[in-house]
């Protein structure tokens, strides 16, 4: 079994893709414009709840509840999906679910396949597989279909291609749907959208979606939508597969009515999103005549088995974590060389890999507690971080030095004498290093802190200094 | 080993996997979030008018008598002719003068060709403006009211729920059958954060809220 999350094993670390992405500052420019304009929205929408902190409590209490029965779970959801008609599969990594939805679609005599956004998909790599197996699949979210004809990666969880201006979208549309006239207003460029995907929707036989929520009670899968080219994926195919993670499960019908008021408000500060479609297996003279579900395990499984961090499969994609991350929002998505970007992405990514990759992105944060304060089902973010942090070191991959350094460290602050020599000899080392009262280009060790930070030189008397000098003068 | 037993396997390393005691824990569940509004139905209109308006639906009312000539002004101001109804449509709410169809048999080309259609719902939900369709070959198959690019829905001021919750449950009545949830027309808000009104679905909604106190019950 191998485990793939999009491209992250072969990706830089985050420090060193981050350092080139801050210099693009009409990146920046967009990606701090994006997340202020939904952090505002998304802070109305959640303010006007006045029980938003006992939906997040329930949704919480719901997930991991499910985690704690997962496997039955599962089980009565394939259960009753297979007695509504549908189809249930299992893929252990990311090749068996590619291969599983390659051979459905063949079974169909089908070389085109539209497609309603899904991370899942990403993760797994679904689009390379088809290409290679002479399937094209077309992108039919407004950001996906930027992504995919930009030949770009998504840096965003609920709108990834957050990080294109409308000049830059225009210009991919010029170019790709071959037109010879188009507005750069957002309306032009939706409507472009629609014209050039509504030939493909009515005529292509197999769509692929995933699922924001499957309801174990009724085998019923619920997903969550603006546009409505999901709703034309899962209507007028006349084969449906859809790509879930096993985690995707809750209990019952009733829970919609937590997760149907957190999600919209949090993922887009939407009282509610403008479509969900919910449907059962297959329903008679309406819809897609054969439906597939693809259950992926794909590291999930890793990620469960240590209690200490399982909550991080709480997640719901709602990205508000991104939002409000101050790295993230300096970064864009891109720096963390996984399709999951932000907090969610920096404890999820190393976990699904069972932390064998990724090992740079649970230092992606400064700690703050933002995204554990906006996150609707209550995943202690920081927390997960710091744990991961540990486990970093314990394999071995984290900063080799750390142990020996916080030693000495502790060694010299807990003697007075100790501290003042070690300033003195500070003071003395600084010197090649010090501009302006700033230390610039610390060699070795310290190289890693003045890279990216501004850090004072050790002044010329230090306060034990000054205290005593004090103390002298007045005696 | 299957890839079913194994990912099963897997979990269950991690999991209790007692579904005896997964019900008792299940009942357990804090749910101390809003359950019941508190509106009457004059505030619960006032509330879902609001909301639909705030979307950009267009939003009109009327009587239990006046709703054949609500829905022929509704459609001259749009300037629509060629429209869809959904098998619920009583035939006395149509008005001559348009060319109404039932889509029954139709293929999606054709449905393609329609200007609009003209459906009830099962049921809405003040507070977040939503409007649920339950999908049967008589309420209206989900094509129907995705493929046109205009929609005008009827609801009777009865079936509109205040709160989520409350709307979940009617809905968990009809679990089994295909459901849309419908708040404002398709948007999107992918190019620089900016809504934009009308990508995919239908670009415009119009909804006619109905009081009649003997009207029946939605189709729920």
């Amino acid at each position: 079994m191998s485990v793939r999350v999009g491209g992250a094993a072969d990706a830089p670390s985050f420090p060193d893709a981050a350092k080139a992405l801050v210099r693009n500052t009409q990146l920046r420019h967009n990606v701090r414009h994006a997340t202020r304009v939904i952090r505002r929205k998304r802070d109305q929408a959640v303010g006007e709840l006045p029980d938003w902190q006992q939906l997040r409590d329930a949704g919480h209490t719901i997930k991991q509840h499910t985690l704690r029965y997962l496997d039955s779970y599962l089980q009565q959801f394939e259960q009753a999906c297979t007695r509504a008609g549908g189809k249930v599969h299992w893929a252990r990594d990311a090749d068996e679910a590619n291969s599983i939805v390659t051979g459905i679609i063949r079974g169909c005599q089908s070389t085109e396949v539209i497609k309603v956004k899904t991370m899942t998909s990403d993760e797994t790599g679904l689009n390379a597989a088809l290409e290679a197996a002479g399937i094209t699949p077309i992108e039919t979210d407004l950001a996906d279909l930027i992504i995919q004809l930009g030949e770009d990666q998504p840096s965003h969880i609920v709108v990834p291609a957050l990080h294109r201006n409308r000049m830059e979208v225009r210009q991919i549309f010029l170019e790709k749907m071959k037109l010879v006239e188009l507005g750069d207003r957002p309306d032009d460029l939706a409507q472009a959208a629609r014209l050039y995907l509504r030939e493909k929707f009515l005529r292509v036989k197999v769509g692929i979606s995933g699922a924001n929520f499957l309801v174990a009670e009724t085998g019923s899968v619920c997903m969550v939508e603006s546009e409505g080219n999901g709703r034309m994926c899962v209507t007028l195919p006349q084969v449906l597969v859809t790509l879930a993670g096993i985690e995707k499960i809750i209990p019952t019908f009733r829970d919609l009515e937590v997760f149907l008021q957190i999600l919209p408000r949090s993922a887009t500060g939407e009282r509610m999103n403008p479509y969900n479609s919910l449907w059962t297996g297959v329903a008679p003279e309406d819809g897609p005549e054969e439906f597939h579900v693809v259950l992926l395990d794909n590291g999930r499984t890793n990620v469960l088995s240590d209690p200490e961090t399982s909550e991080t499969l709480d997640c719901i994609r709602c990205g508000a974590c991104l939002n409000a991350c101050p790295v993230y929002q300096q970064t864009g998505g891109h720096a963390y060389g996984s399709i999951y970007a932000g907090p969610i992405g920096a404890i999820l990514t190393p976990q699904l890999q069972a932390m064998e990759h990724s090992q740079s992105l649970p230092y992606a944060s400064s700690l703050c507690g933002a995204c554990y304060e906006v996150c609707p089902v209550k995943i202690n973010i920081p927390e997960i971080l710091i744990h991961l942090r540990a486990k970093v070191v314990e394999r071995g991959h984290g900063p080799l030095m750390e142990k020996v350094t916080m030693r000495t460290a502790g060694f010299m602050l807990t003697d007075g004498a100790r501290l003042g020599a070690a300033q003195k000899l500070g003071r003395l080392g600084q010197i090649p290093f010090e501009r302006g009262g700033q230390l610039h280009h610390l060699p070795g060790l310290l190289a890693g802190w003045t890279a990216g930070r501004d850090l004072d030189a050790i002044p010329e008397q230090s306060f034990r200094d000054w205290w005593a000098e004090r103390e002298e003068a007045r005696a | 080993m299957t890839a079913r037993e194994e990912i099963l396997t897997r979990v269950r390393r991690s999991t209790i996997s007692a579904s005896s005691s997964r019900q008792a824990e299940y009942a357990t569940i804090p749910r101390h979030y809003e359950q019941r509004g508190g509106r009457d139905l004059v505030a619960r209109i006032d509330l879902f008018t609001d909301r639909l308006l705030d979307y950009g639906c267009g939003v009109h009312g009327c009587a239990g008598n006046e709703i054949a000539s609500s829905i022929g002004h509704i459609l001259r101001e749009r300037n629509k002719r060629r429209v869809l109804v959904t098998g619920d449509i009583p035939e006395e709410w149509l008005l001559a003068g348009f060319e109404f169809a039932q889509a029954g048999g139709l293929s999606y080309d054709a449905l393609n060709e329609f200007e609009g259609v003209i459906s009830r719902c099962a049921l809405a939900i003040a507070v977040t403006g939503t409007i649920v369709l339950r999908h049967t070959p008589t309420e209206g198959v989900r094509a129907l009211s995705l493929i046109p690019d205009y929609h005008l829905c009827c609801v009777f001021e009865n079936q509109v729920e205040e709160l989520v919750p409350e709307g979940i449950q009617r809905m968990s009545r009809f679990a089994g059958s295909p459901i849309t949830t419908i708040a404002g027309p398709s948007a999107t808000a992918d190019i620089e954060m900016t809504r934009i009104k009308g990508v995919h679905g239908p670009r415009t909604l119009d909804v006619l809220l109905i009081s009649d106190e003997n009207a029946q019950e939605g189709a729920s």
